[in-house]
């Protein structure tokens, strides 16, 4: 049975368990509702969790683990000289994987007989026009190995998914009958139900949780693989970034990429705080309610933008502009449009909404009181905003920067586009830089051997940005929370 | 009402600092205060007394012009402060809120230094020459607030950290610095407890010699110890505005009777 059908199976012995449950809880009290612990429902929810969620949970691994281990089985029936690395022992295992297919198939639709399976051999059948008359196409000429090999793994996963139908319904079946025969008007339903709802949300928060724990470990497992191949100095200290093609690369210091990423991200803090604060200052104490309510939302669409458009933006019309005006005409300061003025303006832009939306809120929760008291003694609104209002609620302007700045760290799209590929240690806005993240998409899209030292660093470089970010969001949390307390 | 002694006290020089003559206030369609005249008198503590929504904070407010923050409120009428129109379009409505102080129901010092907090007003207009004149400045008004022993030793300590009462006699001493002629009040001592309160009021009984001292409260003991005047507000009108002591022993007006003998409010 496959697993599909079989999850089908298991809800219907759910739904079906809801039902009679239900049932037999007013059964047992000769339909007076009244005497029953929980209301009906409670019994029928009851009989179908039991039923399903213990069996779905052991489908779900069983799906997950039984293709790794049918794999780990045969693969070690391939000879070990048919391969040199873990590369081609894939590309083997990916084709016994469509031989394996291409028999099922075959066997469907009539092509092969079930019986002919036991004789099938490379001398006697054409394995690779067999496939062909079935729609499965190969790439080459199906190996006597490779043959024996799909014939184990076919055999292995049929019995596996036997095994499997029987596990799970097994599972859903014991869980309803058990639930089925404690359903009496005495039995706590309601909290036996709700104890079940508290274990679906833990899963949920844990999957979460788990994922995150298993993106920072594979993080470190590479980069500490990484630091395997390359010393770990050359990479912190090193001053040029100049990965060659495939292996042997002398040159992967990080400095120019973390300076770079520093340097725009200098230049799109320095256009957002300012202004992004002065048009929160300026909606949340100067501005009519009328005014708001049209000028927030529009402010906030910025924030909507997808981050490549900026990067259009950046490479098409503010990259040109400035080279009109510092380029070879101009000042001459500039060579090409793509520099860290270009990508820091436009990542300044895009990052206005950040500052000002967060700062506005902050602003707002500034009591009136204050402003009160300022205006009370006599003080103007300029003077009440700098002096008073402010300084309030500058632990949670400082918070919002931060994440501002985390977001601008992590930016790739506009760098990209608006800064260019060059990795630079140069003092000049007017030049092309690049930063860790630009780097990390080219050194994992190029065709670099993936166990290189030049594919790994961009697990390095990951790693670098991940702690870089991960300061900056809990310093800015920290403070958040801090000037929560204020208040309150 | 058995603390009667304060009112006992003569009432000398009675010159007029502040007349309102058929004030009006319009809260969007709200007609809030309605047709109020009346004679605030130099160095002389005036109490405003009414239940809840009679409109004595509003009219409170319209004496130093913090209406003016709200958009939709409107005010009518003439309010002369030592003869001036405070509405008058010449008057800087921020010079006159240097004139005429104000204090909160709630407590509300800036999270800065005690130190900064009273400096806040001088600062801002000017009053001091050097640090040493602010540093004096800064003294005299906490002591003239009746605060300066609790907190000579800890100036530079956040005004925040301070007890209800010590943040509104802190309050009352930023009001002070800046030398204003009237002192409003709104509900001063509402959010403190007993002991708090009684500081309070002795303290607004001292400001009495440099002052005109307006305030709104909910106590009727209160305003019978503190104050010399009392209005009585019902509905947005004012009811009846006499000596204290006439208010309270033998008002005219059916519905302030009612009112002080816990019948309406």
């Amino acid at each position: 049975m496959s697993a599909s059908f079989l999850l089908l199976t298991i809800l219907t012995l759910a739904a079906l368990g809801f039902v009679i449950g239900r049932g037999r809880a007013l059964r047992s009290v000769q339909g007076d509702r009244r005497r029953l612990h929980s209301l009906p429902n409670y019994y029928g929810f009851n009989v179908s969790m039991l039923a399903f969620v213990p069996a779905v949970l052991v489908l779900v691994l069983w799906v997950v683990i039984q293709p790794l281990m049918v794999n780990g089985a045969v693969s070690a029936m391939i000879p070990a000289g048919s391969y040199d690395d873990a590369g081609g022992l894939n590309l083997i295992m990916s084709d016994v994987g469509r031989v394996a297919n291409g028999l099922d198939a075959a066997i469907a639709q009539g092509a092969l007989e079930h019986a002919a399976l036991k004789t099938l051999s490379t001398s006697n059948t054409d394995i690779r026009a067999l496939l062909g008359t079935v729609g499965v196409a190969l790439g080459s000429d199906v190996s006597e190995d490779v043959l024996s090999a799909a014939l184990k793994f076919r055999e292995k996963t049929l019995t596996g998914n036997w095994i499997m139908t029987v596990v799970v319904l097994v599972i859903a079946g014991a869980g309803f009958l058990a639930a089925f025969f404690k359903t009496h008007a005495d039995l706590r339903a309601r909290n036996l139900v709700e104890r079940g709802v508290q274990m679906v949300l833990i899963g949920a928060a844990s999957i979460a949780i788990l994922t995150t724990l298993g993106i920072v470990l594979s993080l470190i497992f590479n980069t500490v693989s990484f630091f395997g191949m390359f010393p770990m100095g050359d990479f912190l200290f090193g001053l040029t970034w100049s990965p060659e093609g495939r292996g042997g690369s002398e040159h992967l210091g990080i400095l120019p990429l973390l300076w770079g990423t520093i340097y725009i991200s200098i230049v799109a803090l320095a256009v957002a705080v300012p202004v992004g604060l002065f048009a929160a200052v300026y909606l949340s104490e100067y501005a009519g309610a009328k005014t708001r309510a049209v000028a927030k939302p529009l402010l906030e669409v910025l924030a909507g933008i997808p981050t490549i458009v900026y990067g259009l933006f950046a490479l098409t019309i503010v990259g040109p502009m400035l080279v009109d005006v510092f380029g070879a005409e101009g000042l001459n300061w500039m060579q090409g449009a793509r520099s860290v003025m270009t990508a820091g303006l436009v990542m300044g832009i895009m990052l206005i909404p950040f500052v000002s939306s967060l700062s506005d809120d902050i602003i707002n929760a500034v009591p009136q009181a204050m402003r009160d008291g300022s205006y009370g003694l006599g003080a103007t609104q300029s003077e009440t905003v700098r002096q008073v209002v402010l300084p309030a609620a500058l632990p949670g302007i400082v918070g919002a920067i931060l994440l501002a700045a985390s977001r601008a760290i992590g930016e790739t799209m506009i760098v990209v586009m608006g800064a260019g590929a060059a990795a630079r240690l140069s003092m000049n806005p007017f030049e092309a830089m690049t930063t860790v993240t630009a780097k990390i998409v080219s050194q994992l899209t190029g065709d670099a051997d993936f166990a290189s030292p030049e594919a790994l660093v961009a697990f390095a470089l990951g790693m670098t940005l991940f702690i870089l970010t991960l300061g900056l969001n809990v310093l800015a949390l920290l403070i958040v929370r801090k000037y929560r307390e204020q208040y309150e | 009402m058995n603390d009667m002694t304060k009112i006992e006290r003569t009432v000398d020089m009675q010159t007029n600092k502040i007349s309102a003559k058929n004030v009006q206030v319009h809260y969007g369609d709200t007609h809030a205060i309605k047709d109020v005249n009346v004679e605030i008198q130099d160095k002389t503590v005036t109490s405003f007394i009414g239940p809840s929504g009679c409109g004595k904070s509003t009219f409170l407010r319209c004496l130093n012009r913090m209406n003016d923050t709200i958009d939709i409120c409107r005010v009518q009428g003439d309010i002369l402060l030592d003869g001036e129109d405070i509405y008058d379009k010449r008057v800087d409505p921020v010079q006159l809120r240097a004139k005429v102080g104000m204090v909160f129901q709630k407590p509300n010092p800036f999270p800065k230094s005690i130190y900064d907090n009273i400096a806040y007003g001088p600062r801002i207009h000017g009053l001091a020459r050097n640090k040493a004149e602010l540093d004096e400045i800064v003294e005299k008004s906490l002591r003239r607030g009746a605060i300066w022993d609790e907190v000579k030793d800890r100036l530079h300590a956040p005004g925040t950290g301070l007890s209800g009462g010590q943040q509104q006699r802190l309050c009352i001493a930023r009001a002070v610095a800046t030398e204003p002629e009237v002192l409003l009040m709104d509900e001063p001592c509402s959010a403190l407890d007993p002991i708090a309160t009684a500081q309070v009021e002795e303290l607004i009984d001292e400001l009495r010699e440099k002052f005109a001292v307006v305030i709104v409260t909910h106590s009727m003991q209160q305003a019978a110890r503190v104050s010399q005047k009392t209005a009585f507000f019902h509905m947005g009108n004012l009811v009846e505005y006499d000596d204290t002591t006439k208010i309270f022993t033998n008002p005219e007006d059916s519905r302030t009777e009612a009112y002080i003998t816990g019948r309406i409010g």
